[in-house]
């Protein structure tokens, strides 16, 4: 399961960032070796045998009732944009004008 | 004794007598922030305007009325900041709701009190990854507080909080507390509503308090707990009155020693420390029983898989767009990769190097082709893990172990070697892989490195058994003389 050599470029394009030249050789190095420790875990021969666990308690749908309450005003909503434009939040242009 | 340096539940009889007012204890800490917060970095930021105009109003009838309590940054309190210790949110983010542990405090009549430092996003083990400044433990001020919750811990070492609310992914509010000499709780996952605490590892996290004793982590967590129909993963059960179980011996509790604990590495003067406490807690009426926890070794394996790839995820919201940092796009960025720039940019300059190493450490386990190789084997381990803890339960009510294997380290000491750091967290990690309550109570001091250090006793029940935990440590703590050493000041 482990790799010496992840293509780091490609993941962190899937992550939305952007490295350095000095970040990808650091970032390398450094997650090939946590990587190289994940083989711990193949030490256990009885990990094939049981179901994986995403929580440890219980989780359950919350519903509650049909009806109408406070939420954030279009103001609040805004209050932290960075960018923001006829009460609404300002994107980056996608497409052609 | 100064204001500062008393416990919750003394000054909650000097406010109920009038000695004193809520505002004087506000003054007090403040005066002591001002004088040491530069050297400590324990606070990103503190109101004492806000604060001093709450108190003004307080309901000193309320079990917390007029305590002030200092919040990790990033819980959100309504009209405060919330760095999350990251330059994505310093200074363009003002909280726009509470979270629920703060609207609860403030039915308890607590009053927050300044934003602790953390790093960022709460990744890290030390308070060295802060994107302000680092926290400093106020026993020796080249060394980390420990983290993430390191300026909640400092702050309560060094007697400027009475107590802090931290949060604690892989031990975050136990490892600091030990390193700097206080109580620090991690209630079972679910007891205490994540609503409001900005999110690193969902499944992981869980909001407690550090506190001078375990009394006061005792009070202040009858305050914390309670079901939130706001978040999905809040437990419906009842919430016991935490301080009823204090003051009980130990007679006919049995406390589990793992031999997976007491392993080579082990600093020798924590090892002796926690043996003395293990037969301290023996001649109060427990019994000792040697358990079996066969797993511990893949525990730090299995939460830097899964704490990553849940990071990944959840810090994808931070794009610039609704809050945050924003990098600004170049005009001449061809139309169809302006988005893509948008993000890139953005997120490369708002997050620092630990957020990042996490980010794609959490991506690539998640990535096509390695999610069964990585992540879902990782939820397997975890699996063990729990099952471990499920067995040794139905032999023993408490697990004792160290809280950490070596005492608080030198800044700087890990810069380059992520992995190492990783590996202090051996001791508290199982307990968030398998949801359980557990507590970091101090039990010695150490001469290391020519400075004498606090040691920290780790103590973990079954999920929902916080009674049971508080009741041990307390008995404990009463018993001994550790919690009343404070920091040597600063």
């Amino acid at each position: 399961m482990s790799q010496s050599e992840i293509n780091l470029q490609h993941t962190a394009k899937l992550a939305r960032l952007e490295l350095t030249e000095e970040e990808m050789a650091r970032y390398q190095s450094q997650i090939a070796g946590i990587l190289d420790y994940m083989k711990v875990l193949e030490a256990h021969e009885d990990l094939a045998a049981v179901d994986p666990t995403a929580h440890a308690m219980p989780v359950y749908d919350v519903w509650r009732e049909d009806a109408s309450r406070d939420g954030f005003t279009a103001e609040e909503a805004l209050s932290n944009a960075p960018r923001k434009s006829q009460g609404q939040f300002l994107i980056t242009r996608v497409v052609e004008e | 004794m100064s204001l500062s340096e008393s416990t919750i539940a003394q000054l909650r009889k000097q406010l109920k007598s009038g000695d004193i007012t809520p505002a004087d204890i506000i003054k007090d800490l403040h005066q002591g922030m001002e004088k040491v917060n530069e050297s400590l970095g324990a606070y990103i930021s503190y109101d004492v305007e806000a604060a001093l105009k709450e108190a003004e109003t307080a309901d000193l009838s309320l079990p917390l009325g007029g305590i002030p309590i200092a919040v990790k940054d990033n819980i959100n309190v309504k009209g405060q900041p919330c760095t999350c210790g990251s330059k994505f949110l310093d200074e363009n983010y003002t909280a726009p709701y509470n979270a629920t542990s703060i609207d609860l405090l403030r039915k308890g009549g607590a009053i927050p009190f300044g934003r602790a430092n953390m790093d960022e996003f709460a990744m890290g083990s030390s308070t060295e990854n802060s994107a302000f400044f680092p926290a400093r433990n106020p026993w020796d001020l080249a060394r980390v507080p420990g983290g993430s919750s390191g300026g909640s811990a400092t702050a309560v070492g060094a007697n400027i909080a009475l107590a802090a609310l931290g949060s604690d992914t892989g031990g975050s509010i136990r490892q600091p507390a030990a390193f700097c000499g206080n109580v620090g709780i991690k209630p079972t996952y679910g007891r205490v509503s994540r609503y409001g605490l900005v999110a690193f590892a969902s499944s992981l996290d869980q909001i407690g308090p550090i506190t001078k004793t375990v009394e006061d982590a005792a009070l202040v967590l009858n305050h914390l707990c309670g079901h939130d129909a706001r978040d999905s993963t809040s437990l419906k059960v009842e919430v016991p009155d935490f301080t009823s179980a204090l003051g009980q011996d130990l007679k006919g509790l049995r406390i589990g020693i793992a031999k997976e604990h007491f392993i080579d590495g082990i600093h020798p003067g924590i090892r002796e420390a926690v043996e003395k406490a293990v037969k301290q807690m023996e001649s109060l009426g427990a019994t000792i029983v040697d358990i079996s926890l066969p797993h511990t070794d893949i525990g730090i394996a299995t939460y830097y898989i899964l704490a990553p790839a849940e990071a990944s995820a959840n810090l994808a919201r931070f794009d610039g767009v609704r809050y945050g940092h924003r990098a600004e796009v170049p005009a001449d960025v061809e139309n169809d990769k302006r988005l893509l720039y948008h993000y890139q940019k953005t997120r490369s300059e708002g997050f620092g190097p630990e957020v990042k190493r996490r980010i794609l450490l959490g991506t690539y386990v998640l990535s096509s082709g390695y999610y069964d190789a990585y992540y879902v084997k990782a939820q397997k381990a975890r699996t063990l893990v729990r099952r471990d803890f499920t067995e040794a339960f139905e032999k023993v009510d408490l697990v004792v172990s160290p809280t950490t294997p070596v005492p608080p380290f030198k800044i700087g000491a890990f810069r380059d070697d992520p992995l190492s750091l990783y590996l202090e967290d051996l001791f508290t990690i199982p307990a968030n892989l398998a949801g359980l309550p557990a507590i970091s109570v101090p039990c010695g001091m150490i001469q290391h490195e020519g400075v004498e250090l606090p040691v920290g006793l780790h103590l973990t029940a079954k999920p929902l058994d916080e009674v049971t935990v508080l009741r041990a440590a307390h008995a404990y703590e009463q018993a001994t003389e550790w919690h009343k050493r404070r920091a040597p000041g600063v």
